[in-house]
């Protein structure tokens, strides 16, 4: 396998539901070893997108390539064995809720090994450790907050060592210090681990902090990409608005409505 | 996994008490003796008409249960109703001149098939033959001879 | 009057879709769920959650409808002076019918409502989908150990309600009504077959409680996933389950009771 090539090569995505079209051509690759983001404001299918490279929806058209294999093109079993070497970190953390902290880190370990409980035990404490959460591993998920749960469905993801992670807004409704606690452990995994990262968000300022290649999505196409740095200077002005919030610019602030004056004056007939 | 114990138990009674609940209904509810209890002996009775008899009625002797009727089938040769029975085991010394008659257990009750005992030294064995008996009484015969014979009566 | 025709015309294609969608769904559980044995445990938690804990209604209420069942039968055959026939009356009143359906019935509102807000809401967090990308099927995972849950616990509840029923009807026919203890029972057993009548009950109730489980874990898992679908796929698998059952034992009966002379 070349070292070099992507580790996720998507080429001349299309995809849609219901008449709707979410992406069309999209052309994507994922370094490997690399924080890879996917930007774009709400609605423009980022979440779907890691469903797409997960396996969990089709492509109308286009190739998903993983380590060489065509996800979509892949028959059950072997989609299942692939998708043991992706983590995915939910946005509402999805831990199982009749499991308490422990038992749901070690549901993929029990799952997919033969390993006797002491082995799991300890694998299950040093993934907890690495998030920090050793000590709540007694509690129920109904007893976290929403960056402890977060955290735990961390430690779950990475349980069997993936090799790409998937982040679907890691960030949102996240106060200071769990983003900041986040933000740490996303860069620490992917550099100590030696994992490949996929983040979507649209929070710009902790994605641009962390991420080494960004892509940037809107109304189902690829509207720039590049290293943060570039796309801050060198950017369109669509780009610019985005990723400074501005809150006018080639985004209208308005939806598109007939003249407001004229409006006023008009009597409903 | 510290509850599991306890769910394991718990679902094991429920299964203890499900079983258990079924094996009450083959024993004590249903008639599971009458397949597992094939010691008995079959003899058979021919009748003119047997009324609402069915398979699997009692057979009764001076009101107690003996056996149950095993079948029931029609004789084209003498036109009349074969019924074979089955007595347990345990009531072997049946005469061999005993009477069958088929009664009804109460005005609306079940028809049973009620044996007479006999005089003979011999007893009635595998295969044999009751050779006196006495038909149901339909109701409708009865009415219609009751009404027939008042009207001769008032012809009078 | 178009627009009526077309959203009739929707409509019915909408039932179609699910009743192709559940039969589809059924056949991919069904062909995931042997791995299911090779794991007792998860089947056992089932047990537990739709069987163990079904049992405090489903005993009482057996109790209670074989105590009435005995009463009011009494009241009725007294008049005829056939109340000797009170044991096989209410015996086969359970075992044939009563048992088998009102247990399905109270199954589908205990059970089958729980199992399908329980799926849905798994849905709605998705806990399934993150299973999907743990590389755990949920329809081995999830389904298949509740619909093998029900199939096995549903006749067990069945023979339970029947067992007490006729209990209680003794208790109250010999204890209340004077009716003989020993004419009770002897009348029962010459007059209930174990194979007419009491395997065919649990026929019944194996066909029940593989439909109300499937329809649980069915709409469960076909609901929208927000609160508002959770909601409308409990409702819908009490309602359709309950129909199910009851014209189901329709068929069953015709199919098996039938033919008797």
């Amino acid at each position: 396998m070349l070292q070099d090539s992507p580790l996720v090569e998507i080429r001349g995505l299309h995809f849609g539901y219901s008449g709707r079209m979410i992406f069309d051509e999209v052309d994507i690759d994922i370094q490997r070893g690399k924080i890879t983001a996917i930007m774009g404001p709400s609605g423009t299918g980022k979440t779907t997108l890691l469903r797409l490279i997960g396996g969990q929806e089709r492509p109308v058209r286009g190739t998903i390539r993983v380590d060489g294999a065509n996800v979509p093109g892949l028959s059950r079993k072997h989609l299942y064995q692939l998708r043991k070497k992706m983590g995915m970190l939910f946005q509402s953390g999805a831990l199982l809720t009749d499991l308490n902290v422990f038992d749901n880190v070690a549901f993929p370990l029990r799952e997919h090994t033969d390993l006797p409980d002491i082995m799991i035990r300890d694998l299950v404490l040093i993934k907890l450790q690495a998030v920090g959460l050793r000590g709540a591993r007694e509690l129920m998920p109904s007893a976290l907050s929403g960056g402890m749960a977060r955290r735990v469905a961390l430690a779950r993801a990475i349980a069997l060592d993936p090799m790409i992670m998937m982040y679907d807004e890691p960030f949102s409704g996240q106060d200071p210090i769990s983003m900041g606690v986040l933000v740490k452990l996303i860069r620490e995994l992917n550099d100590a681990l030696g994992m490949t990262t996929i983040i979507v968000s649209h929070d710009v300022n902790e994605t641009a902090s962390i991420a080494d290649y960004l892509y940037l999505l809107s109304e189902g196409k690829v509207v720039e990409h590049g290293t943060p740095e570039r796309l801050r200077q060198a950017g369109s002005e669509w780009t610019r608005q985005f990723l400074e919030g501005l809150p006018d610019g080639p985004v209208p602030f308005h939806y598109p409505a007939p003249d407001f004056v004229e409006e006023l004056l008009q009597f409903p007939a | 996994m510290r509850q599991s114990r306890a769910i394991e138990i718990w679902v094991g009674i429920f299964v203890a008490l499900g079983f258990l609940a079924l094996l009450m209904l083959a024993m004590k509810v249903s008639n599971i003796t009458g397949y597992v209890d094939n010691k008995g002996y079959e003899i058979s009775a021919a009748f003119e008409n047997i009324g609402g008899l069915t398979v699997r009625a009692p057979v009764r002797i001076a009101g107690v249960r003996i056996g149950r009727v095993s079948g029931i089938r029609y004789d084209s040769d003498t036109f009349q109703a074969i019924v074979s029975m089955r007595i347990d085991a345990r009531y072997n010394r049946l005469p061999l001149d005993s009477s069958a008659s088929i009664f009804t257990d109460g005005l609306l009750g079940e028809n049973y098939v009620g044996l007479e005992p006999g005089g003979d030294e011999e007893s009635l064995k595998e295969g044999d033959r009751i050779e006196i008996t006495q038909s149901a009484l339909v109701l409708e015969k009865l009415i219609g001879q009751f009404l027939f014979s008042r009207s001769q009566e008032s012809d009078q | 009057m178009i627009t009526q025709l077309q959203h009739l015309g929707q409509w019915t294609l909408k039932r179609f879709e699910r009743l192709g969608r559940s039969h589809l769904f059924l056949l991919r559980v069904s062909s995931g769920s042997w791995g299911v044995l090779a794991r007792p445990g998860l089947v056992i938690q089932q047990i537990f959650a739709v069987g163990v804990l079904s049992l405090p209604i489903i005993l009482v209420a057996g109790l209670f409808v074989g105590m009435v069942l005995a009463l009011q039968l009494y009241n009725t055959m007294v008049d005829f002076g056939a109340e000797q026939s009170l044991g096989p009356v209410v015996a086969l009143s359970l075992v044939r019918e009563l048992g088998p359906v009102v247990t399905a019935l109270l199954f589908a509102g205990r059970a089958g409502s729980a199992l399908a807000a329980e799926i849905g809401l798994m849905k709605a967090t998705e806990q399934l989908s993150s299973m999907e990308m743990m590389a755990v099927d949920p329809l081995r995972r999830i389904v298949a150990p509740r619909l093998v849950g029900g199939l096995l616990s549903l006749p067990l509840l069945a023979a339970l309600f029947s067992a007490v029923g006729i209990s209680g009807g003794f208790f109250v026919a010999t204890g209340l009504l004077g009716v003989d203890s020993n004419a009770y029972w002897s009348q029962m057993q010459a007059n209930v077959d174990l194979f007419d009548d009491i395997a065919n009950g649990v026929i019944k109730s194996v066909v029940f409680g593989m439909v109300v489980t499937w329809i649980a874990v069915f709409e469960g898992y076909d609901a929208a996933p927000t609160s508002e679908g959770v909601a409308r796929a409990t409702t819908r698998t009490v309602v359709n389950s309950s129909l199910a059952v009851l014209g189901l034992d329709f068929i069953l009966t015709a199919l098996m009771f039938g033919d008797n002379e």
